[in-house]
């Protein structure tokens, strides 16, 4: 296991802190004239997401956490797991909701997506930052609005609801932006 | 990185900085302050434990061909004023190992100057005119601040910093968010010192101009001289702008048995904590011996300042190349 110095606190870096995997954002050096330096790191819980801010002594140490994050294809949901591959090795991954997260309302079955590993055992579920799905529900529109402006909620084949515009209809597919949970547009088949 | 030949600041930043330094040289040329340059290398070093230092080797005598890159030029120009030069002023590199981040270079470059004759007040007026003078085309600054360090801790923590509390001082912190400090301080009162000024003090220095703390604890003396009224404190001055530290002064120690002392105490204090070895500079305690001039001095760091005038986020925006591209 490697370990690291404050000094190689880099955005990014995977370490071991509280026994939790863990990203490290941002390391600010605070050094007063005469005196102990220290590191103010703010550091990503991978497991909770929580975003922390912790003191360091410089030049104290941390465990790096064997962290990678994985291209896989997420393949279905037998209702306790969803079920992901690589699609390189066919190798799979079961993924718990705690895992899975979020993400679980933009996975599509075939959709490609990051799992992040933690000592091989998936952590983290992140979709893509763009996903093309089909509205199944949703109130039939105003012919003619084209401004996109009010717009109505559609629920959509993943069984997430997005706000889209007036002028999209049932059963059209949509793309949508999974980090702000917004609609971009109307898909042409 | 493909375009990593390129200078990290700006060419207008070049010329920033050339104006920065004829400004700092006309200051003091009109003061009758003698500009000097003293070596980067030396064959000794500073004692302080918080200090790492830059070595090479130079083969010009078996028996000792270790040198150190200066951690600052204080060393050298003390010896020159207790040779009789008289007031001085230097500009030149200064060289940290280990010290790297948004408000740190390992190479810098660092303004120095000692005032024959000036005691800590004369100092801190000195300096004030000084920034002032450089900085008042680019800033619209408020009136320079001056508080006691006791002042400003209490001030903004409710804690007396010369009354030592592990509970007080762990109260505090745990009530806002690093409880980090406990581990990291123990029972060391200057530890807790250092983390709580840095943390929770400092950030709220100089908003709207300079601001100059004098009278820091006696435990946090390094070469400066006890106050001659309240042996607690030491005749010692930062100057800060915005947050950030730009320099540290002192009234400056000339009793050259308690110099001594003071290095011998933190070589000590390295062995301890295992830091690098160090070689102690006797060159400038014999030249203490001679007689030091009763005289204040000061470091500012040029690359800070220069931030602060451009208002730039990182340092590296006003070097010519940053260590990454050096």
């Amino acid at each position: 296991m490697a370990i690291y110095s404050t000094n190689e606190f880099k955005s990014g870096l995977k370490v071991m802190l509280d026994n939790d995997p863990c990203a490290i954002i941002e390391n600010e050096f605070v050094k007063p004239g005469k005196g102990q330096a220290f590191n103010r790191v703010k550091i990503r819980n991978l497991k909770t997401g929580r975003v922390i801010e912790r003191t360091f002594k410089s030049g104290d140490s941390l465990e790096s956490a064997d962290v990678v994050d994985v291209e896989m294809q997420y393949l279905y949901n037998d209702g306790e797991f969803r079920h992901f591959m690589t699609p390189e090795s066919f190798e799979q991954y079961q993924c718990d909701a705690k895992a899975v997260g979020d993400a679980s309302k933009w996975l599509k079955d075939q959709d490609m997506c990051t799992v992040t590993l933690w000592n091989d055992a998936p952590l983290s579920v992140t979709p893509t930052n763009f996903v093309e799905l089909t509205i199944v529900e949703t109130d039939p529109g105003v012919r003619g609005d084209t401004s996109g402006g009010g717009g109505k909620p559609a629920t959509l084949d993943t069984g997430a609801v997005v706000r889209v515009p007036l002028f999209v209809q049932q059963g059209e597919m949509i793309k949508v932006d999974t980090r702000t949970g917004e609609y971009i547009s109307r898909v042409k088949e | 990185m493909s375009n990593a030949w390129q200078p990290t600041c700006s060419i207008e930043s070049l010329r920033l900085r050339a104006k920065l330094l004829q400004k700092i040289r006309s200051y003091f040329s009109a003061r009758d302050v003698l500009e000097v340059e003293t070596p980067l290398l030396s064959h000794s070093c500073g004692t302080d434990p918080y200090l790492d230092f830059f070595t090479t080797t130079y083969e010009y005598a078996a028996q000792s061909n270790k040198l150190f890159l200066q951690a600052s030029p204080e060393f050298a120009m003390k010896r020159l004023l207790c040779a009789g030069s008289g007031s001085i002023y230097q500009i030149c590199k200064a060289f940290r190992k280990g010290e790297s981040g948004r408000f740190h270079n390992p190479e810098f470059t660092m303004l120095e100057w000692y005032r024959v004759g000036y005691n800590l007040d004369h100092l801190m007026d000195d300096v004030e005119d000084l920034l002032v003078f450089l900085s008042k085309e680019s800033l619209s600054l408020s009136t320079t601040e001056k508080y006691s360090y006791r002042e400003v801790f209490t001030n903004v923590t409710g804690l007396d910093p010369f009354v030592f509390s592990v509970e007080q001082y762990s109260a505090f912190v745990i009530k806002h968010n690093r409880a980090e400090a406990l581990t990291i301080c123990g029972h060391d009162h200057n530890l807790w010192l250092d983390f709580i000024f840095s943390h929770y003090v400092q950030p709220s220095l100089g908003l709207s101009g300079f601001c100059l703390v004098y009278g820091y604890p006696a435990t946090q003396s390094s070469l400066a001289r006890i106050n001659i009224e309240n042996p607690e404190i030491v005749d010692r001055v930062e100057v800060f702008f915005k947050g950030v530290e730009l320099g540290n002064g002192y009234y400056e120690l000339q009793d050259a048995q308690e110099q001594n002392q003071r290095f011998d105490n933190e070589i000590q204090v390295r062995q301890e904590i295992g830091c690098p070895l160090v070689v102690k500079d006797d060159r400038l305690i014999s030249a203490l011996y001679e007689g030091l001039p009763d005289c204040s001095g000061i470091a500012i760091g040029l690359d800070r300042l220069l931030m602060i005038l451009t208002e730039s986020v990182s340092i590296d925006d006003v070097l010519s190349f940053s260590i990454q591209r050096a």
